[in-house]
C-alpha cells in the first residue's frame, strides 16, 4: 500500500524555503545573543541578564506600550463612529477618507515629523514636551491608513444599515446601537486595526528621534550602537514582548461576543 | 377612528417625487399591502411610518398621535426587513431579546415573552442559534418575532419574503397571516408580489409613480380595477382598444358587444379588459368571424397546471386565454383558433392616456 502523501514535495519544499528564510536569522541572532561580552565566547545568558537588569530597558518599554495603547484607544475612538457615520450617512465622502488615509503611507516620516513639529510648535508643554501628547498625536496620523482600511472592510462586511435601522426601530439609541449591535460585529477588523497599529509604534523610531522622546526603539538603537552582543539579546526580547502584546490583544478581543465577528467578517 | 392615518405624505428625492401625495387610512388590527412596481414609492412609505425617513409634507398619526417628527426608536414599530437584519452576534433568544432589554423589562419577563415569541413563529427549539446556522425562512421567522417582542403599534414589512424560495415564501406569508389575526396587530406590508398581496391582506393599495392608484379588498380589485395600471397590474388582462360605436365597441373591424358601452358617448376611446379564464377558445372554422370572437394562430402554450396559458395572435391583439389543460391538448401551437369574448364580466375604461409599462421587478438583492 502506498503511503498517504499530506503534502507535494514542491510545496513542502517552498515551506522550508519560507521557514528558513524568518528561522535563519532568528536563529543567528540567537546564537550571536549567546556570546559572551567580553570574551566573545558561546555561551552564556549574561547578554539576556544585562538586558532586564537595565533600567533604562523596562522604562523605554513601558513608554512604547502605553503609547501603542494610547494610540489604539484614541484611533479606535475617533475612527470607529467616524467610519460607522461615513458608511451610514455619507457613503460618497468614503474615497475622499480613503484618499487622505493614503497620504500617512506617501508622506516620509522625516517629511511628517517636521511639518508636526512646526504646527504643533504654540501648544502648551504638557502636549508638545510629553509622549503622551505630541507623539501620540503623532501615532493617530500614522496609523489612520491602518485604522482606517481594517475597519472599512470590516464595516463592509456587515449591512451597516439594515443593522442599524432594525436596532433602531427596537428602540435602541445610536450609543447603544453602535456598542450591541456595530461594535461586537466589526470586532474582527478592529482587533486587526489595533495589532497593525501596536507594531507600528513599537517599532517607530524616525519621529520618535527627531522629535527627542526615548521610546523603546531608541533605546534598541542606542544599544545597538554600542553595546556588541547584548543588542542581539535585546532584538529577540523585544521580538517576544511585541509578539506577547498581540496575543494579550488577541486574548482580551476574543472574549464573548467576539464569535459573531468572526461570523460577519467571514460573509 | 382609522387607527394608522397616512396624511397627505410627500416626498422627493431630487427631482424625483418617490410619494405625491399618499392617504391612506387602516382600522385597527386591519392587514393593508402596498403593492406595485420597484420604485413606485412603497418601501418610501413604509420607511416613512417607521421614522427612517421624513415627509417633506403630510402627517403620519397612529392612534390620534401625530408621530410624523418623532424619532425611529421612540415611535414602537416593529419592522422586517427585505435583508436578513438579525444581529449575527447574537443567537435568535438574544435578537427577540433586544428590544425588550432596551425597555428594561425584567429577566423572567424577557425569557417569558421571549419564549413564546418563539414558539408562535414555531422556532422554539433554535433560541441557542446564532443567525448563521438558521435558514433564510428561519431568519425572517426570528426577525417577526423579534419585531412583535416589543408589542409595536404598528408592524411593518418590506419584502419579507423577497430572498426566500417559492415554497417557503407561500408558507411563511401565511403563517405572518395567521399570527397577524392571532395577535390583532395592525399591519402594513411592502411587496411587489400581487399574489402575495391579494392572499395575505384585508386590504390592498396599489401604487403607481407615488401615487395611490386604487386600494380596496383583494376581491375588489381583482373583479373591478379602477384604472388600467391596476388592471394591468393585478392578475393578467387582455387589453383591447377600441372606440364606441352603436351597439358596441369597434375594436379594429371586430365587434365587441360587451356590457358598460350604454351611456358612452359614440367616438370615445375605451379600453376592454378581459380576464384570460373567461376567454372560450375553439378550433376556428374558416367562417365570418361572428361579433366579439378574435381569430388567430396559437403561437405559445404554457402549462399552468390544471389549465394551459394560451398566447393567440390575433390582427391587432394578442390575445391571453385560459383554458382546460385536456382541451389543450387539442390546440397544439400553430392551430387557428377563434377566442371569444364573454359579453357580461368584462371591464371597460375610458382610455384617457397610454397606459403605463410596467417595467420587470428585477430579482431582490441576495444578502
Amino acid at each position: 500500500m502506498k503511503p498517504r502523501r499530506f503534502m507535494a514535495p514542491s510545496a513542502f519544499l517552498w515551506l522550508v524555503l519560507g521557514a528558513a528564510y524568518f528561522l535563519i536569522p532568528l536563529v543567528a541572532t540567537l546564537l550571536f545573543s549567546l556570546k559572551s561580552n567580553t570574551t566573545g565566547k558561546c555561551c552564556t545568558a549574561a547578554n539576556y541578564g544585562w538586558v532586564v537588569h537595565n533600567g533604562d530597558f523596562w522604562h523605554t518599554l513601558k513608554i512604547s506600550i502605553l503609547l501603542a495603547l494610547e494610540t489604539i484607544v484614541i484611533s479606535l475612538l475617533l475612527f470607529v463612529p467616524t467610519i460607522y457615520w461615513v458608511h451610514l450617512r455619507v457613503p460618497r465622502l468614503r474615497p475622499v477618507i480613503a484618499f487622505l488615509a493614503l497620504i500617512p503611507f506617501v508622506v516620509p516620516p522625516i517629511v511628517m515629523v517636521v511639518g508636526l513639529l512646526k504646527v504643533f510648535k504654540g501648544t502648551p508643554d504638557w502636549f508638545y514636551a510629553k509622549p503622551w501628547g505630541f507623539l501620540a498625536a503623532a501615532y493617530v496620523i500614522l496609523a489612520f491608513p491602518y485604522m482606517f482600511f481594517s475597519l472599512d472592510a470590516g464595516f463592509r462586511s456587515i449591512d451597516v444599515h439594515t443593522l442599524t435601522e432594525a436596532s433602531q426601530s427596537l428602540g435602541a439609541r445610536w450609543t447603544t446601537t453602535l456598542f450591541k449591535v456595530i461594535l461586537p460585529n466589526i470586532r474582527a477588523a478592529a482587533l486587526a486595526a489595533s495589532f497593525l497599529t501596536l507594531a507600528i509604534v513599537m517599532g517607530e523610531y524616525t519621529i520618535a528621534n527627531l522629535s527627542a522622546f526615548h521610546t523603546f526603539p531608541i533605546f534598541i538603537q542606542y544599544v545597538n550602537e554600542t553595546q556588541g552582543f547584548p543588542a542581539g539579546a535585546l532584538t529577540l526580547l523585544s521580538f517576544g514582548i511585541t509578539w506577547a502584546a498581540m496575543l494579550s490583544l488577541l486574548v482580551v478581543g476574543r472574549t464573548r461576543g467576539a464569535r459573531g465577528a468572526v461570523i460577519a467578517g467571514a460573509r | 377612528m382609522p387607527y394608522l392615518e397616512l396624511q397627505n405624505l410627500h416626498r422627493d428625492f431630487g427631482t424625483v417625487k418617490a410619494l405625491d401625495g399618499i392617504e391612506i387610512q387602516l382600522g385597527e388590527g386591519e392587514f393593508l399591502s402596498l403593492l406595485g412596481p420597484s420604485g413606485c414609492g412603497k418601501t418610501t412609505a413604509l420607511r416613512l411610518v417607521a421614522g427612517f425617513d421624513r415627509p417633506d409634507e403630510g402627517r403620519i398619526v397612529v392612534d390620534g398621535k401625530d408621530l410624523t417628527n418623532v424619532a425611529p426608536n421612540k415611535r414602537d414599530m416593529g419592522m422586517v426587513f427585505q435583508a436578513y437584519s438579525l444581529f449575527p452576534n447574537m443567537t435568535a433568544r438574544q435578537n427577540v431579546e433586544y428590544g425588550l432589554r432596551i425597555r428594561g423589562r425584567d429577566k423572567a419577563d424577557r425569557r417569558k415573552r421571549v419564549a413564546d415569541l418563539l414558539e408562535l413563529v414555531g422556532l422554539g427549539h433554535a433560541g441557542d442559534r446564532y443567525p448563521h446556522q438558521l435558514s433564510g425562512g428561519m431568519q425572517q421567522r426570528v426577525a417577526l418575532a423579534r419585531a412583535l417582542a416589543i408589542e409595536p403599534r404598528v408592524l411593518l414589512l418590506d419584502e419579507p419574503l423577497s430572498a426566500l424560495d417559492a415554497k417557503v415564501r407561500v408558507q411563511l406569508r401565511e403563517e405572518i397571516r395567521r399570527i397577524q389575526l392571532e395577535l390583532g396587530i395592525t399591519t402594513l406590508y411592502v411587496t411587489h408580489d400581487q399574489e402575495e398581496a391579494l392572499s395575505v391582506s384585508d386590504h390592498v393599495a396599489v401604487m403607481y409613480g407615488g401615487r395611490i392608484e386604487q386600494m380596496g379588498s383583494p376581491a375588489e380589485m381583482y373583479s373591478a380595477p379602477a384604472t388600467p395600471f391596476v388592471a394591468e397590474f393585478i392578475g393578467t388582462m387582455n387589453r383591447l382598444e377600441g372606440t364606441i360605436v352603436d351597439g358596441g365597441v369597434d375594436h379594429g373591424g371586430t365587434m365587441l358587444r360587451v356590457d358598460g358601452t350604454e351611456g358612452r358617448p359614440k367616438g370615445q376611446r375605451v379600453l376592454v379588459l378581459v380576464r384570460p379564464e373567461t376567454v372560450e377558445v375553439a378550433p376556428a372554422n374558416g367562417g365570418a368571424a361572428a361579433a366579439n370572437t378574435l381569430v388567430g394562430d396559437v403561437v405559445t402554450q404554457t402549462f399552468l397546471g390544471p389549465v394551459t396559458r394560451l398566447k393567440i395572435m390575433a390582427p391587432g391583439v394578442d390575445v391571453i386565454a385560459d383554458v382546460p389543460t385536456q382541451q389543450a391538448l387539442a390546440l397544439p401551437v400553430g392551430t387557428r383558433v377563434a377566442a371569444a369574448l364573454p359579453a357580461q364580466g368584462v371591464r371597460m375604461l375610458e382610455l384617457k392616456h397610454d397606459v403605463p409599462e410596467i417595467a420587470e421587478e428585477p430579482a431582490p438583492a441576495g444578502r
